[in-house]
Parts: C-alpha cells; sequence; structure tokens
C-alpha cells in the first residue's frame, strides 16, 4: 500500500493537520467518506493522495475503496486542475439551445480541445452531464458561478473577467 | 411588526441571478432609500416566479404588477414612476406573444391564468430566507395539525386517499410506500428527501428549494411521524450551491423554534434532518444508489428486492420521496385528502411541475393540473415555439423520456397517458424543438449521456450504451448501412429487459421514439447519404470526399 512508499510529502505540516481536523470532524458520522472528501477538496481543489492515505488509516476503509469511491464521481478530483475549472453543459436542452457552437468558442479561446488545460495552469475545460439550469440554456459553470444564456460571441468577456 | 404600503418583490433564483438581479435588488434598495420611501416600501427578495425567460421579474404588491427583464437602469423609473406617482412603467411590463396591450399582473398573464399552485404556492410570495415568511402562510400548521390531532395511520390513511403519487419519476403511490415502511421490522428508520435532480431538462426540486425549503422540511418531519422514522437526510446535487445554502438556513430556523429536533409540538415525536450533497453522478438519483452513495460508497444501484422500505438507508427501513412529492404533503394533510383529489385527473389527482426548455418562448417553471394536455402547455402557458418556428417535436420526461411530434400534441399529461404514449411524465422536464434540429444529432445527444452516465456495474447497461452511441453516431457520419437500425432495434429489445436499474432500461427509449416518429429522417441518413437539416457536418463532408 501506499503508505510504504517513500516518495517526499508534497503536503505541509499545517496542511497534514489539516487533513486529520477533517478526518476527526467526520468520523463519528454514519457514512463519513463523501462528507471527508467533499471537505478535502474544499481545502486543495483536488484530492491529494496523501490525504486518502490518513483517511484510509483514519476511517479504517481501504485505499483502494476510497480509490474507487472518488473517482467515480465527476465533481471530485484526483489530480490537481488548472486555476479555474470550466463545465460546459452537452446535454439535450443546451445542446438544442447552441451549446456546440459555445463549446467550440471557449476551445478556440483557450486554445484547448475539451478534457485539457491551458499551458499557463489557469483553465481546465470539461463536459458536464447537466448543471441544472436549463432554463437559460446554454450554460456552463466556471468555478461556483454559473453563466446561462449564452452565444459564442460572450465567451471571450466571461473569460476575461477571470483573468 | 412594521406596515409597509407596497412590498416588491424581486426574483433571486438562480436564473435571474445569472442575469443580474442582485445589481437590481441592490439598486431598487438604494433608489427607495434615496428617495426616503424606505418607511413605505419594502423591498424582498424571493424564489423563483417561473418565467425565467424574462428575468429579473419583479412584482409590486398590493397591485401585483409584473416587471419583466428590468435592468439597473430602469430602477429610478420604477420608483419615480410607479412607487412614488403611481402610475404604471409601461415599457416594462410582460407582452404576450400574441396579445395586443401589455398585461399588466401576474395573474392576467395567459402563463399564470392555467396554473394551479400547490407546490409552489409560496415561491415568488415570500422570502425563502425568513421562516415567519413560511408561518405567516400557514407554514408548520399541517405538522401541528397532524402530531396534535392525527395518529401514524391516520396520515398515512389520508395520504393514500389523496392517491398523491411519487414526483420523482416513478408515480408511485406514496401513501403505500409509508405504510410498507411503517409496517417494515427495523431498529431504526429513515426519511430521504431525494433532490439529486440530474434529469437533463430539469430544475423544479432547485427552485422548489431555492423558493420554499421549508415546506420541503415540513413534508419530511410529517413523512418521519407517519413512517415512525425519528431521522431525515436530503440528498442533494453538489451544483446546487444556493438551495444548499437555504436549506441549511432553514433548518437552523426550524430547529431554533422547536418544529425540528426533541418532543415537536409537546408530542413527544423527536425528529430531525440533515443535509448530504452529491458529487456529481445522474445514477445517483436512483434511489439504491443514492443509500450507497449516502453510506460513503460508489453511487451503483443494488438488486432489488429488498425495497427501500424494507432494507433501504443502513440496511433500514427508509421511505425516500422526491422534494416536489414531499412539498405536497402539508397542503393535503391542512386542507384534506377530498380537495387534493378535486384536482388533476381521476387516477393521478393534484398538480405537476413542469420545467418548459428548448425553443419556447417561455421558458422557467409551471404549475398546472395533471392531465392538461402537452398542446396547452406548449401554447397556451409556454406561449409556443421561438421565433415563430415550426414545430416538431417535445420530448417529455427529460432525457429518458419519449419524444413526441405534432399528431400526439393533444396527450394528457399524466403518468398512464404519456407511457401510453410512448414516453413518459418522469421528472416534469419538457424540451421542444423546432424544425431546425436533425432528429439523429439529438438523438447521438441522448445516447451519449446515457453513454457517460452508465455506472458500469451491470453490462447490458455498460457496453448496451456505449453500443447504442456508437451506432447513432455512424447514422450521421454517414457510415451505417441497411444493418445498422436492425441492431439498434435489437440491442433496444435486450436493454429494455435486462440491465439492473432504470437507467440501462430506459436509455433506449428516447432513440427509439425519434425512430419511430421520424424514421424518414434517418434513413435519409443511411441512404442518400444526407442531413435534411444540414446539422451533420460529418455527413456533408463525406459526400464531398466522394464526389
Ligand atoms: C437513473 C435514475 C435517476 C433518478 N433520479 C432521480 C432524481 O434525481 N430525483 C428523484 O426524486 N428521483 C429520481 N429517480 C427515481 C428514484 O429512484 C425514486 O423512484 C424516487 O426518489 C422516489 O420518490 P417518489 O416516490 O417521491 O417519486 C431516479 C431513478 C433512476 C433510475
Amino acid at each position: 500500500m501506499a503508505v510504504a512508499t517513500k516518495k517526499p510529502s508534497v503536503l505541509s505540516k499545517s496542511a497534514l493537520a489539516k487533513v486529520d481536523q477533517i478526518i476527526a470532524r467526520h468520523k463519528d458520522q454514519p457514512g463519513p467518506l463523501l462528507p471527508v472528501l467533499h471537505a478535502l477538496q474544499a481545502e486543495f481543489k483536488y484530492l491529494p493522495e496523501e490525504a486518502l492515505v490518513r483517511v484510509a488509516i483514519g476511517l479504517d476503509i481501504p485505499l483502494s475503496k476510497i480509490y474507487g469511491v472518488a473517482s467515480f464521481y465527476t465533481l471530485f478530483n484526483l489530480r490537481p486542475k488548472a486555476e479555474h475549472v470550466i463545465r460546459a453543459c452537452e446535454s439535450a436542452p443546451c445542446h438544442v439551445r447552441g451549446a456546440k457552437e459555445v463549446i467550440e468558442a471557449l476551445e478556440n479561446a483557450l486554445g484547448v480541445k475539451v478534457g485539457e488545460d491551458t499551458r499557463d495552469g489557469r483553465f481546465t475545460l470539461e463536459l458536464s452531464s447537466c448543471i441544472g439550469v436549463c432554463g437559460v440554456a446554454p450554460a456552463i459553470m466556471i468555478d461556483d458561478e454559473v453563466f446561462g444564456n449564452l452565444t459564442p460571441d460572450m465567451v471571450p468577456g466571461i473569460l476575461a473577467r477571470f483573468n | 411588526m412594521e406596515f409597509y404600503r407596497s412590498h416588491v418583490l424581486v426574483c433571486a433564483g438562480t436564473n435571474c441571478s445569472l442575469k443580474g438581479n442582485r445589481a437590481v435588488r441592490e439598486a431598487l434598495v438604494q433608489e427607495v432609500a434615496r428617495r426616503k420611501l424606505d418607511r413605505e416600501v419594502k423591498v424582498v427578495e424571493t424564489g423563483c416566479f417561473g418565467l425565467c425567460e424574462q428575468g429579473p421579474t419583479i412584482v409590486i404588491y398590493p397591485e401585483g404588477v409584473l416587471y419583466c427583464q428590468t435592468t439597473v437602469a430602469d430602477i429610478p423609473e420604477i420608483v419615480e414612476t410607479h412607487l412614488l406617482k403611481g402610475r404604471l412603467v409601461q415599457r416594462l411590463l410582460y407582452k404576450e406573444p400574441v396579445a395586443t396591450k401589455p398585461v399588466q399582473t401576474a395573474p392576467e398573464l395567459d402563463y399564470f391564468k392555467r396554473q394551479v399552485r400547490v407546490v409552489l404556492r409560496n415561491c415568488g410570495l415570500i422570502n425563502p430566507e425568513v421562516v415567519e415568511e413560511y408561518l405567516a402562510q400557514g407554514g408548520y400548521q399541517a405538522l401541528g395539525k397532524a402530531l396534535t390531532t392525527m395518529s401514524p395511520d391516520e396520515v398515512i390513511a389520508t395520504i393514500k386517499n389523496a392517491k398523491l403519487r411519487g414526483r420523482g419519476g416513478a408515480g408511485f403511490p406514496t401513501g403505500l410506500k409509508w405504510e410498507f415502511a411503517r409496517k417494515a421490522a427495523g431498529s431504526r428508520k429513515y426519511i430521504v428527501g431525494n433532490a439529486d435532480e440530474g434529469e437533463p431538462g430539469t430544475f423544479k426540486d432547485r427552485l422548489i428549494l431555492e423558493g420554499d425549503p421549508h415546506s420541503v422540511l415540513e413534508g419530511m418531519a410529517i413523512a418521519g411521524y407517519a413512517v415512525g422514522a425519528d431521522y431525515g437526510y436530503i440528498y442533494i446535487r453538489g451544483e446546487y450551491t444556493l438551495s444548499i445554502k437555504r436549506l441549511k438556513l432553514a433548518i437552523e430556523q426550524a430547529r431554533k423554534l422547536g418544529l425540528l429536533g426533541r418532543d415537536i409540538f409537546g408530542s413527544g415525536f423527536d425528529f430531525d434532518v440533515e443535509i448530504r450533497t452529491g458529487a456529481g453522478a445522474y445514477v445517483c438519483g436512483e434511489e439504491t444508489a443514492l443509500f450507497e452513495s449516502l453510506e460513503g460508497g460508489r453511487g451503483e444501484p443494488r438488486v432489488k428486492p429488498p425495497y427501500p422500505t424494507d432494507a433501504g438507508l443502513f440496511g433500514q427501513p427508509t421511505s425516500i420521496n422526491n422534494v416536489e412529492t414531499l412539498a405536497n404533503v402539508a397542503p393535503i394533510i391542512s386542507r384534506g385528502a377530498d380537495w387534493f383529489r378535486s384536482l388533476g385527473t381521476e387516477r393521478t389527482p393534484g398538480t405537476k411541475v413542469f420545467t418548459l426548455t428548448g425553443d419556447i418562448v417561455n421558458e422557467g417553471l409551471i404549475e398546472v393540473p395533471m392531465g392538461i394536455t402537452l398542446r396547452e402547455v406548449i401554447y397556451d402557458i409556454g406561449g409556443g415555439t421561438k421565433d415563430g418556428k415550426t414545430f416538431k417535436m417535445a420530448q417529455t420526461g427529460g432525457t429518458s423520456g419519449g419524444c413526441l411530434p405534432q399528431e400526439l400534441l393533444d396527450v394528457p399529461m399524466d403518468y398512464d397517458n404519456l407511457a401510453a404514449a410512448g414516453s413518459a411524465l418522469g421528472s416534469g422536464a419538457l424540451l421542444i424543438m423546432d424544425d431546425t434540429h436533425c432528429i439523429v444529432d439529438v438523438a447521438k445527444c441522448f445516447a451519449r449521456f446515457f453513454e457517460h452516465e452508465s455506472c458500469g456495474k451491470c453490462v447490458p447497461c455498460r457496453e448496451g450504451t456505449m453500443r447504442l452511441y456508437q451506432l447513432v453516431d455512424k447514422i450521421t457520419r454517414g457510415e451505417a448501412d441497411e444493418g445498422t437500425i436492425p441492431l439498434i432495434t435489437a440491442l433496444a429489445e435486450m436493454m429494455y429487459k435486462s440491465p439492473l436499474c432504470p437507467l440501462g432500461q430506459t436509455a433506449p427509449l428516447p432513440i427509439m421514439s425519434t425512430l419511430k416518429y421520424f424514421r424518414d429522417e434517418y434513413d435519409a441518413h443511411i441512404n442518400e447519404k444526407r442531413c435534411p437539416t444540414g446539422t451533420c457536418k460529418a455527413i456533408a463532408a463525406r459526400v464531398q470526399v466522394a464526389d
């Protein structure tokens, strides 16, 4: 198991203390794993392996199971993503209102394809199944913020707000 | 308590906030103060009115005048003309798509005239962050009535008598579910509110939770009393940040007032609610996958039986209900089963909340009696197709529902009639498409959704959704031959029967419905290598190469 690896620690002492605090906070509630993963992701913006190893020990859950759970859900990241994550919806209601053109505009403006990070590490572009704001389709989410009723020409202006 | 001569309600739902409602509200508060009207006029943030396409919307009471698509620049005029001089700001009134004169008040709108608001009774009327406003509308009286004057069996009998059916998609009788859970043996029982809402085109639960969170908590507490459960979880999708915030606040407020917690209304009944957030997986809306997720696992469905009412969350008897189902409970307890049965149809009484999306004039949220026809919803309430384009089809029930053509517009909207028409009522999503869209391209979009969202646990779904996508994709590229549709049909037959949960079982349904009603468009792609709407670029490119 990864506990035995001699990889240098990527997390600082205080970060590790944070991990332990998060584990302690949720340890005694029924079904603690998802709340712990949510809290870790909020803290680090991804789920560092080192933190997951501590979760495995702290909650007494095999690391393999934790990996299985963490990789199942699209909102959990197992690797650091770019500073801002763009989630573009391409399900039917957005598709019908022109999501494809909006996504192409995003790809062009960022110089990446869906699933990639920009080279400067500022944006990750992903697809999402539905973000639940179909009344203002097509829509995207950048981090926690939703943008709706989009047209391709609005894309540069929206991205500029994150620079 | 202070009295105000006017209340200005500004929608604070997510859809309006995308259009700048916050700036509008702040400008209003400032302008009202600047004009020294702040002791006479109160600005209130409310939940969604439903007319999302027209946002940000403002309603001024007591007149009930509705202003649409307001901007910060409009505020001085609204304050000066309406609030100071008592005249209407004509240019901001809503204009019916076909009417000649602007409509003044919300109830006059075609959009609202046909609606009956039970679930959305408080949405857009109260400030969802102030529990006193819910109480002032009779909130928590149904809980008090149930706990102090009714036995759990009487509560169940009332819900059964009302013939309330689950609004999460399957339409199972709610009273019966509660009865099963009540009778099941278990050391502890649970109530789960299903707010995962991942069906594309559906956002009703979000707007209910944003607009009236206490209505769901009250429904859960009544369910807990009926079933004999002292604890409830609301499983809500991670993307719904505003709903989560308002729910948290509502739970704290209810606890403080003793409406949740120990010995509610001195009845000896304890009940508390906890929120759990999902992490982006459509399948987690399926009840047993939801339990797996809540317990800390991968959200993969379980084999049924055992059913949730026997062995659900943590292996204990559990009643899981959709948010909209729960929001129906308090009105039924307060007003009685007979009243509820007077709405809707014989087999499916009550109302249904629909979300209108796609090429329709009034995108947004509506609540109508069950049994209203698709045509009435689209034309009388929805205002018809956008930009005067020709209607092509409507998909009911979200991405897992079927597509219905023009000829079927008179189908009454309820579980049984839509199922008979080869579609589903589902979650109440309604996607309208005009004739500029290619049916095969849209079918590919459905297929991709299922391919992506299949959890991978059972083979027929994991493999089947992938093959379905590949086959439809082939058609859009002009690479299909006469064997492709028979193959899709055979695959669909297999998938209707064999996957573990309804995700896989219904995945072929939307695609097969497009095949049934729009076969000629498929044939054009396959036989003539032509996309009639010109949407499928790959087919055009291929033909050019061949030339
Ligand atoms: C793939 C799939 C996704 C589902 N998603 C939801 C959902 O997001 N919300 C919901 O209430 N029910 C959903 N359901 C239905 C639930 O399994 C269950 O029937 C429902 O929560 C029961 O509540 P009700 O009786 O009040 O409708 C889904 C079912 C399937 C198969």
